[in-house]
């Protein structure tokens, strides 16, 4: 009889459910793309129902496990001590906290199973791995690596912030620990919060941001060290203290203390959505630069604890994709595997392969050549059939292929001729990245695409960058990486003989003259520091993906793509067929294509919902 | 109940005792503040707690 194990994260944010059967990964999903609430924090009804559903489980009998990913008593232990260790201080928010768990949180076993009773009724083994076993889990087990480091950085867990372990056959032993309030993910969320973002959602932003900075800037040089004297007590083995004098997150409602950052630095903290100035770029940068500096000295105690010439990642840190690539740089490992759920969604799939593996102590099969996250294509699907119905039902006029080479080649033309296309197919991703089952597709040659996309079809700021999808067999073509990078989780530089000369001055000059110089025969994906976060498409894992790149590569000799997540800016990535056909309508994408069916927008009535449609989503 | 055994067990793996009044007291503050109908939604930004 199959060995099914339900996982769950929940009650914080990115809520998601995932099961395995006999240690393979049946499904996987996000709360948010069903409810359509970004980082939705509720218990995931919807996409436990979904996972439920592919294996066909009907009753909780059939399971032999439900795995919660954190451990809640422990993280109320972390509460109470904290609160004693600071009080007085943090009566607000003592106040505020200990009604939620005394009403609910400490009940927690009790709120799960009473969740699950209606959509899956039955008795079952509820377990609780910790929060950065989840993680490690998550990162060991479906790797392509027999044995490896492991390393876990998030914002914190229960008690822990970071971990170092080992994981070999069906285990795993964590070796070192920092605990909370002593933090580099809640460091960042704390700088991203000064710098205008909002937590939780903002620190790919930052990231994005910090290459605007000017690194020869006697400014950017002077916060490296003011963060590294004044803020960051960092260890030669990459632990690290936090001046708590600058923070606020163990006893407030906010992440820092802004008046004292903003004595340190000189600068307010910048509010929402105004204006970006060099000032903010320098302190992205400065930051950016010390996150690289711990998590590459925790890779290397990783390496000298281990021994291993392998290391796995997860936590919301290992999303850091720029510090990723420096550890794949720095050469201290071999080879480098991130989860793709890196955040807390992915700590649903970690906790039940926790329970698969150390609670059952199941052994583990290795495939050497390819991980287990099947793509992570985890979520659901919709055959060509569904979505012609819907079509019908929306008066969606659509042109159905049968042939899905034609399809591609036609695409592709579309592509070339500047037009944005939504490509929807096969199962949704599981994880934060739109890795082509559920995205925004357009020529990285064009020189207006980065504005366009941005602007009028993100609704998002102009500066983010965008990232390239290329054919895996193609990708030194392009860049200077010498293996794949599946999950968009490495940045590299794009190769030099690619590149068009900088002017002088370049780096001091405004953000928008550096955004809009054409920097390289691909600026749509190219940053301004000429790196790339580059996803590569392997024909086996994603067929219909590659197929569409290389009829690209046919028409044009370019054998990649702007790759970006099909959604606007505050909205979750398109789950539906009716999520994506709403996105299509309401931006400037010109073509959408969902299956083997095509929608032109010219070709399509008027959109009803129309109006003011963008409060339907809060800014991220 | 079992969220006393459970608690209990928790207290003592853990060699934390001296949760034990805090908890007892918070519950019975709770059950006030639950019984009053005061909101349990969270407020923050970062989900620390």
């Amino acid at each position: 009889m199959a060995r099914l194990i339900l996982g769950i994260s929940a009650f914080y944010h990115d809520s998601a459910a995932a099961l395995l059967c006999d240690g393979d990964i049946v499904a996987a999903a996000q709360e948010e793309r069903f409810t359509r609430r970004k980082h939705d924090p509720s218990f995931p009804a919807n996409a436990v129902r979904h996972v439920l559903r592919e294996a066909g489980v009907t009753t909780m009998d059939q399971l032999e496990a439900v795995a919660f990913y954190d451990k809640p008593f422990l993280k109320f232990e972390r509460l109470l001590e904290t609160y004693h260790a600071f009080a007085p201080r943090g009566l607000k928010s003592f106040l505020k906290a200990i009604p939620i768990w005394i009403k609910e949180k400490l009940f927690i076993r009790k709120l799960i199973q009473d969740e699950l009773a209606p959509l899956c009724p039955g008795h079952v083994p509820l377990l609780f791995p910790e929060h950065h076993l989840s993680h490690a889990a998550s990162a060991f087990f479906p790797s392509p690596f027999e044995s490896a480091a492991i390393l876990t950085i998030d914002g914190v867990g229960e008690w822990a912030t970071t971990t170092i372990g080992v994981g070999s056959g069906n285990s795993i032993r964590i070796l070192r620990q920092l605990d909370f309030p002593h933090s580099l993910g809640l460091f960042y969320s704390a700088c991203t919060h000064y710098c205008g973002f909002k937590v939780n959602s903002g620190e790919y932003k930052l990231m994005g941001l910090a290459p605007y900075g000017d690194p020869d800037s006697p400014q950017t040089r002077e916060w490296r060290h003011l963060i590294l004297d004044e803020i960051l007590d960092l260890r030669e083995d990459g632990s690290l203290l936090l001046n708590m004098d600058y923070f606020a997150y163990a006893t407030g409602l906010t992440m820092c203390h802004n008046a004292r950052w903003e004595r340190l630095f000189g600068i307010r903290r910048r509010e929402k959505e105004t204006e970006l100035t060099q000032p903010y770029m320098n302190l992205a940068l400065a930051v950016q630069q010390v996150t690289e500096e711990v998590v590459l000295r925790m890779a290397r105690t990783a390496k000298e604890l281990t021994g291993e010439s392998r290391l796995v990642m997860a936590g919301g840190v290992a999303l850091n994709c720029v510090a990723n690539g420096r550890i794949l740089r720095s050469g201290l490992f071999e080879d480098l595997w991130i989860q793709p759920a890196a955040g807390d969604a992915g700590g649903a799939l970690g906790a039940a392969y926790a329970a698969h593996h150390v609670w059952q102590g199941e052994e583990r099969r290795v495939n050497r050549c390819r991980d287990q996250m099947k793509g992570a294509y985890l979520g659901p699907g919709y055959a060509s059939g569904e979505i012609l119905m819907a079509a019908r039902r929306w008066g969606a006029p659509c042109v159905a292929y049968d042939d899905f080479d034609r399809l591609c080649a036609d695409v592709a033309e579309s592509l070339a001729a500047g037009q944005a296309v939504g490509w929807f197919q096969g199962r949704m991703e599981y994880g934060p990245r739109a890795l082509g089952h559920r995205s925004i597709l357009a020529d990285p040659r064009n020189e207006e695409m980065q504005r366009r996309l941005n602007l009028k079809i993100k609704y998002r700021e102009g500066f983010r960058p965008f990232a390239p999808a290329v054919l895996e067999e193609d990708i030194g073509e392009y860049f200077d990486l010498d293996r794949p990078s599946p999950y968009m989780l490495l940045v590299a530089p794009v190769k030099e003989e690619r590149r068009k000369p900088l002017p002088d001055g370049f780096p001091q000059r405004s953000l928008w003259e550096r955004l809009y110089h054409i920097r390289s025969d691909i600026p749509a994906v190219t940053h301004v520091d000429f790196s790339a976060r580059i996803q590569s498409v392997n024909r086996d894992v994603s067929e219909r993906f590659w197929k569409l790149i290389r009829a690209f590569k046919d028409r044009t000799g370019f054998g990649l793509l702007v790759n970006t997540s099909f959604n606007v800016r505050g909205e979750p990535i398109v789950c539906s067929p009716e999520d994506a056909y709403r996105c299509f309508m309401r931006t400037d994408m010109d073509l959408l294509v969902m299956e083997n069916c095509v929608f032109r927008k010219e070709d399509q009535p008027p959109p009803q919902d129309l109006a003011n449609w963008q409060a339907t989503y809060e800014l991220d | 109940m079992n969220i006393f055994s459970d608690l209990c067990g928790f207290m003592k793996h853990r060699k934390k005792y001296w949760m034990l009044p805090i908890i007892l007291t918070l519950l019975a503050i709770g059950a006030l503040v639950v019984l009053g109908g005061t909101s349990a939604v969270a407020p923050f930004i970062y989900a620390l707690f």
